[in-house]
């Protein structure tokens, strides 16, 4: 009976995301439609010659419609057909499969450490709020969520690899064949995707908690004269556990801003990079392929969020 | 309920609301925006005069903060810049917050399938990475000022929109707006008059964050390459033209970034001390 309610909310949000990636492609489609003239007369620049136009036209199917275009575009993505590269025509898919696994690694290394890190910080600062612990905890949040990501790495390179010569100033993932390799490779730009996202999940694990440290029942516990580690343990952090949940899966999904600068600085293959480089080239195939991958992702992290938060609600489950 | 509340409150507010800190926020952004409207009078050289033979030079008396990638002076282009970055979330910013507000409001007052459509249309735009849709963007098309000032400003409008139809529908359901509205009030009238002078601190607080990400967005396509165009600079831009620099220890790629970061984090601080820091968590991230 509990179980139906849950997974019928869990199911509705799944459907709700899927309905809002459609609506996603539809935007990102009428984006890259919106360029004014013909876009295959823009991508051949100086050699547009009336039979190379019309060639291309037709290979990018720029005669049909475009709600014909949009689903034919469409049924491409879902069936993994994304169509070739302008600049050099390679298949998109290809170029992607190339670059994602570098990606993935990157994000994944971030999570590893900023987590951690994060939940030790905002659980610290939520139990001794209103120390100055907490208002340095604070400040320095506020602060490295106000800088941009490029002055993080700029500095970081400066310190570490201008002045100290510690670590590479590039990411150049052929180095990374031992442990050690792997972290000389890795440092800055995990150090640098790190920094803003273990502000954000700080702040909101410290405000998940706070919450819960100021319920009744907390309260009850203290004046019980149950020890401060175990109130925070035992009695406050489970009921906050879903919130908590909820603050990562949010927060990682801003490592996707931070990534399109660290690859760009770091010089490092991955996808986002590839969408930079694709942008400053407009093509279109692998602008469009990169901007969905990412808000799927994007959006596949606030539904752990959601689903999260649906979970760990008590009030759900008993119903 | 317990001896202790009193006390508690009283530390609550000293939290939220820090005066000395708002005072210095206040000189830095008010020092930022003089910069930017006076800096033909303020700069030491012009915007594009190569003054010097020594590329990525130290700072030094007569280059506060040295030369960049040609030998210009960098103190110069960071004046010259600030109109760039200023100017262009300033334009960003009130366009977000200005149709977040009416559209909010709108939406709040109205109710019924306006406010439905409204706010659906609102989760879809909010739910794109803003980076990423920014990009798609440029990519489409290019990178002129009014089409980076739209793009931010579309990007950012929702949760001004989200904001400002909460605080509306919480003012909506008060009894000055009930007995206007008894009165035979129009929607507009009912908006314009009771509804919008009842939510300008909340909307200026809201109005400071979104200020600090737009500036924070279009840095970032700045120093991508896909944001203000040379020879236009603005700050973001001069961290991307010096980054060969940073070998050196240049101050030219670090200067622009620091400039960037003061304001902002002027921002902040003008906003905890006027406003306390409580309506922060609600507006992080976009």
């Amino acid at each position: 009976m509990r179980n139906r309610v849950i997974l019928r909310l869990i199911g509705a949000r799944i459907g709700a995301n899927l309905l809002l990636l459609l609506a996603i492609s539809l935007l990102v489609f009428l984006g890259t439609e919106l360029l004014p003239g013909n876009v295959a007369e823009i991508v051949l620049g100086q050699g547009a010659t009336p039979a190379a136009v019309a060639a291309l036209s037709a290979a990018m199917h720029l005669n049909q419609p475009a709600p014909l275009r949009y689903l034919l575009w469409l049924g491409g993505l879902v069936s993994g057909h994304l169509g070739h590269s302008l600049v050099n025509g390679d298949s998109v898919a290809s170029l992607i499969a190339s670059r994602l696994p570098n990606s993935l690694l990157l994000a994944g290394l971030t999570a590893l450490v900023s987590v951690p890190v994060a939940l030790a910080l905002g659980i610290t600062a939520a139990v001794w709020r209103g120390t100055l612990y907490d208002r340095i905890v604070n400040v320095l949040t506020v602060a490295s969520v106000s800088v941009p990501e490029f002055l993080v790495a700029t500095l970081a390179v400066l310190v570490f690899a201008v002045r100290l010569h510690w670590l590479p100033a590039l990411a150049y993932l052929g180095a990374a064949d031992s442990l050690g390799g792997l972290f000389r490779v890795f440092a800055l730009p995990v150090m640098t995707l790190s920094f803003a996202i273990v502000a954000q999940m700080a702040r909101m694990t410290r405000a998940a908690l706070v919450n819960t440290l100021e319920s009744s029942y907390v309260e009850m516990a203290v004046l019980k004269g149950a020890r401060p580690a175990r109130v925070v343990l035992r009695h406050a952090l489970p009921n906050a556990i879903g919130p908590i949940a909820n603050a990562i899966a949010l927060s990682l999904s801003f490592l996707l801003g931070g990534i399109i600068i660290v690859e760009t600085i770091f010089d490092y293959p991955g996808l986002a990079r590839l969408m930079v480089d694709a942008v400053s080239t407009r093509d279109m195939p692998l602008i469009q392929a990169c901007a969905m991958l990412f808000c799927a992702f994007y959006l596949l992290l606030v539904l752990i969020a959601d689903i999260a938060a649906i979970l760990s609600n008590p009030r759900l489950r008993f119903r | 309920m317990s001896e202790a509340a009193p006390a508690l409150h009283r530390r609550l507010r000293r939290r939220g609301r820090n005066a000395g800190a708002g005072l210095v926020g206040a000189a830095i952004v008010g020092l930022w925006m003089f910069a930017a409207l006076a800096a033909p009078l303020l700069a030491p050289h012009g915007e594009a005069a190569i003054v010097s033979n020594t590329v990525f030079g130290p700072m030094s008396g007569r280059f506060p903060l040295g030369t960049d990638y040609l030998g210009r002076d960098v103190l110069s282009l960071i004046l010259y810049g600030a109109r760039y970055t200023i100017g262009l979330a300033l334009a960003a910013t009130a366009l977000a917050a200005g149709s977040g507000v009416v559209l909010g409001s709108l939406a709040a007052a109205s109710g019924g399938t306006l406010d439905a459509v409204l706010s659906r249309a609102m989760d879809t735009l909010i739910s794109l990475p803003g980076l990423m849709f920014a990009l798609v963007m440029v990519a489409a098309l290019g990178s002129s000022v009014p089409v980076l000032i739209a793009t931010a400003a579309v990007i950012y409008t929702p949760g001004a929109f989200r904001i400002a139809r909460s605080l509306a529908v919480d003012i909506n359901a008060m009894d000055f707006v009930v007995v206007a509205r008894a009165r035979g009030e129009k929607t507009h009238t009912i908006m314009f008059e009771e509804i919008l002078p009842n939510m300008v601190l909340p909307v200026l607080t809201d109005f400071g964050l979104r200020f600090v990400f737009i500036v924070l967005l279009l840095s970032s396509l700045s120093f991508l390459g896909l944001g203000i165009q040379p020879p236009a600079a603005d700050w973001g831009s001069l961290v991307r033209e010096n980054i060969q620099g940073l070998g050196y220890g240049a101050p030219a790629v670090i200067m622009p970034a620091v400039a960037i970061a003061t304001l902002t984090i002027g921002v902040n601080l003008l906003i905890d001390g006027f406003a306390g820091g409580r309506r922060r968590e609600f507006a992080d991230g976009h």
